[in-house]
């Protein structure tokens, strides 16, 4: 059975684009609305990536950037997970990639001004290819929250940031994980972009005391679900297959 | 009560925030962490056509230029085939046909180099589903095998992303000098507003003897780009 379109995305899962209480989308939201498209050659496919194009060590956000001998400071988290489409099925090879502020909240980027230091041995980016199976994992410390101009007193709780393919340009997705039990998220205007309260759930990554290293690392697991896609049964049927 | 449905839901889309480039362009960011940055050679050494440049700044609804956008481009090659399982024929070796382009912190202006892709194959009729059955054994809903029908202009699928977007936005960019395939192509003709439709078709011009399309995006009011739910 061949594979035809993905499933139409849900727009109302998805934050819409204008959130006038996240400021920055009033004025980067288009006010016409978006023409649909039936999928095309064009929509189907995406860039195909392969464990040549990464370092085994690039999802060690601990080591990747520290020196010898050193590591970053900070909570020390293993992130696990698995990409999964709407069907359920596992989403093979494809590249997750990912970044973050350090433990104090402070990014490596040259247009972050917060007071708070840098961490000379924390880059703050990991990437990493899905197994066979669909599970990924990164090894990093926990963000810091970090105040940002909103309001006056805005703060983003811990999150790390996500990049997702898939395997065609249509999944193509970044979104945000959070930590379970964040105070700070219920009160975040970028979280709240997202209509409804279990699609805020489905970003908090949960505590997984069973992938935990003992005396070592503790474990939080976020799974990430990519659009689903259609066989081709209907039009097979109908031409008396 | 019904059954319930036990499909997945889709990870809801956060905005990428500001500093995007940490992740998906740490050089940018001020840092050089990996072997190889992804994204940089769209067309690779040995791809066949047209070398072109693609230039532009994404604008925000102010007027004023986006300077903390990321875009990502998809191709296809001179023949109309992607670098991918599902694209029928064969691209060059080192031909990706996915580029990772970012703005100039100071100016907005982003560009990028690569090769003017073909044609490409259309579905075989835009406005039928599943239950209107290809109109010929062995036509699938790609319309391969189906001949006769229009191929889709020249164009680069483009997915923008940034502060205050909060998922990311797909268009297209077409090519000006493809006026007759244009007038064609299907989504073109999607578009029911006319005058949107100039919005998704870039610019030619030569400089120093190089070809070069200006594809300014306008994200909100007078001009606004079209942005399509694929």
């Amino acid at each position: 059975m061949s594979q035809a379109e993905f499933y139409q995305r849900d727009r109302e899962r998805h934050p819409a684009a204008l959130t006038p209480d996240y400021k920055t989308s009033v004025m980067r939201s288009p006010r016409a609305a978006l023409i649909s498209l039936q999928q095309s050659v064009s929509e189907i496919t995406g860039p195909v990536f392969g464990h040549n194009d990464i370092d085994p060590i690039d999802n060690d956000l601990i080591h990747n950037y520290a020196k010898d001998g050193e590591s970053a400071i900070g909570e020390r988290i293993i992130l696990h997970g698995r990409v999964l489409d709407e069907n359920g099925r596992p989403v093979p090879n494809t590249l997750v990639e990912a970044w973050q502020a350090n433990a104090g909240g402070r990014y490596r980027h040259k247009k972050d001004s917060y007071l708070a230091p840098i961490d000379p041995n924390f880059g703050g980016c990991g990437r990493t290819m899905t197994d066979e199976n669909g599970f990924y994992f990164f090894r990093t410390v926990k963000p810091g929250a970090y105040p940002w101009r909103n309001w006056v007193n805005n703060w983003r709780p811990a999150h790390i940031h996500f990049s997702l393919f898939g395997t065609s340009f249509s999944q193509r997705l970044i979104t945000q994980c959070y930590f379970e039990g964040d105070p700070l998220i219920a009160k975040c205007p970028i979280v709240k972009t997202i209509p409804t309260q279990d699609g805020i759930d489905s970003l908090i990554a949960a505590l997984d005391m069973n992938a935990t290293v003992p005396l070592d690392s503790i474990a939080y697991k976020f799974d990430i679900v990519l659009r689903g896609r259609r066989s081709t049964l209907f039009e097979n049927r109908l031409e008396g297959n | 009560m019904v059954q319930k449905l036990d499909y997945l839901k889709e990870t809801p889309s956060q905005t990428a925030g500001p500093y995007v480039h940490i992740g998906l362009a740490p050089g940018a960011a001020g840092f050089d962490i990996y072997r190889q940055e992804l994204g940089w050679d769209i067309a690779g050494p040995n791809a066949k056509g047209e070398r072109i440049r693609v230039e532009g700044i994404v604008i925000d609804g102010t007027g004023n230029p986006v300077k903390d956008v990321l875009i990502e481009t998809w191709q296809a090659n001179a023949d109309g085939v992607y670098a991918h399982p599902e694209s029928e024929g064969e691209v060059e070796e080192g031909f990706r046909g996915w580029g990772r382009v970012i703005t100039d912190f100071e100016t907005g202006e982003w560009g990028f180099d690569t090769v003017k892709p073909g044609p490409v194959k259309a579905r075989k009729s835009l406005g039928t589903g599943p239950l209107h059955p290809p109109a010929h054994a062995g036509d699938d809903w790609l319309g391969r095998g189906d001949e006769g029908h229009e191929d889709m202009a020249p164009h680069i699928n483009l997915w923008i992303v940034a502060r205050g977007i909060n998922i990311g936005l797909n268009t297209r960019l077409y090519f000006d000098d493809e006026a007759e395939a244009n007038a064609k192509d299907p989504v073109l003709n999607l578009i029911e507003w006319h005058n949107r439709r100039p919005t998704l078709i870039a610019k030619r011009s030569e400089r120093d003897g190089k070809v070069v399309y200006r594809f300014d995006i306008r994200l909100q009011g007078e001009g606004e780009t079209v942005f399509f739910d694929v």
